[in-house]
């Protein structure tokens, strides 16, 4: 006769799940913490290309977005296959980046205008061409400082 | 001793929880923005005259990429992975070699007086027709050339690499081997 005798056969023991909840909910405030919000949905490819000496953005309510790459597919019928800009949620020409970097601008404070950055997303298979335009529309606006946004790797080659 | 509080159900508190979290699961996302952080010439005014600055051909390290992402570096065809020790020899110019940049005292925090180059100009060209991910690729291994020059003169003056210097620490050695990076205006000539 064995000693663990169960004493309900065949009937299923419950399984506690009070502790779920607090599971669910630590997993929660993780996500919560460590992520940021979606600002845009971009509409353009984005494979950034790798680097070694990358350095973080520090303060995300400083930095403004431009995105440029091959459009999507689903807006391909559109937009045709060519290298995009999207600025915020719609593609833009380089002659709109003036009038975006007033409106980035003007929704901030003054004393915040000069640490303003502006950093190029940009596709890595897309030729410099289109680069250098925004570039110089850059300098034109007299938005000096930008970020070429790659990500971070360990070996470059 | 009180009425015993009555059990809240507490089944379908999982359920809004999980909601939640499907939420920001979807809504947010996680990379942090990093990149190379460059700031750009500003644009010349229209009435100023174009200053021809005369500086000597020994002073400038040309780097030319075209539409095929070939690296010309001083009119050299080389593979990009030998871009990072010409560009160190040439900033830093250790030997004291007559084609590379001249040399000259100077005075600096910490240091003291300091035999360094006085001026070391990287030029970058590039062709419309590049691509960026190549020309990323060729900052990259500029500012690498930059870093780990001083990564070794912090070590060897301080103990410690670059980035863990103070403030003031960092400008001396930025003055020793400060970042000039001049990208020239691109040309179309390559094609696609």
């Amino acid at each position: 006769m064995s000693k663990f005798q169960r004493k309900d056969k065949g009937k299923m023991p419950k399984i506690s799940v009070a502790a779920l909840p607090d599971i669910v909910f630590m997993l929660l405030f993780f996500f919560m913490v460590s992520t940021t919000m979606r600002e845009v949905t971009t509409m353009v490819s984005q494979s950034l290309p790798e680097a070694t000496e990358v350095s973080r953005l520090e303060k995300r309510s400083l930095v403004s977005n431009i995105y440029i790459g091959t459009p999507l597919p689903a807006y391909q019928a559109l937009y045709g296959t060519s290298p995009r800009i999207q600025l915020d949620d719609s593609f833009a020409d380089v002659e709109d980046i003036a009038q975006f970097i007033a409106s980035e601008r003007e929704a901030r404070d003054e004393s915040e205008i000069p640490f303003m950055t502006t950093s190029l997303r940009v596709d890595q298979y897309t030729r410099m061409g289109i680069v250098t335009d925004v570039k110089q529309a850059l300098r034109r606006a007299n938005a000096l400082r930008i970020n070429y946004s790659s990500r971070e790797t360990e070996t470059a080659f | 001793m009180g009425r015993e509080t009555p059990e809240l159900p507490m089944a379908s508190m999982a359920d809004i929880a999980f909601m939640l979290l499907i939420f920001f699961l979807v809504a947010t996302t996680m990379d942090m923005d990093s990149g190379l952080q460059r700031v750009l010439p500003p644009m010349p005014e229209d009435d100023q005259i174009e200053e021809d600055q005369q500086i000597r051909e020994r002073n400038v390290f040309i780097v030319l990429v075209n539409a095929r992402d070939q690296l010309m570096v001083e009119g050299e065809n080389i593979p990009i992975e030998l871009l990072r020790e010409r560009a160190k020899e040439f900033i830093a110019n250790p030997n004291d070699e007559p084609h590379l940049p001249e040399k000259e005292m100077k005075e600096v925090p910490y240091f003291g007086e300091v035999y360094a180059t006085r001026t070391a100009i990287i030029s970058l060209q590039n062709d419309r027709g590049t691509s960026y991910g190549m020309y990323i690729r060729v900052q990259n291994e500029l500012a690498a050339a930059y870093r780990e020059l001083r990564d070794d003169l912090a070590m060897e003056q301080f103990g410690r690499p670059f980035n863990a210097l103070g403030e003031s620490e960092q400008e001396a050695v930025r003055e020793i081997y400060p970042m000039t990076i001049s990208e020239a205006e691109p040309r179309e000539v390559g094609g696609n």
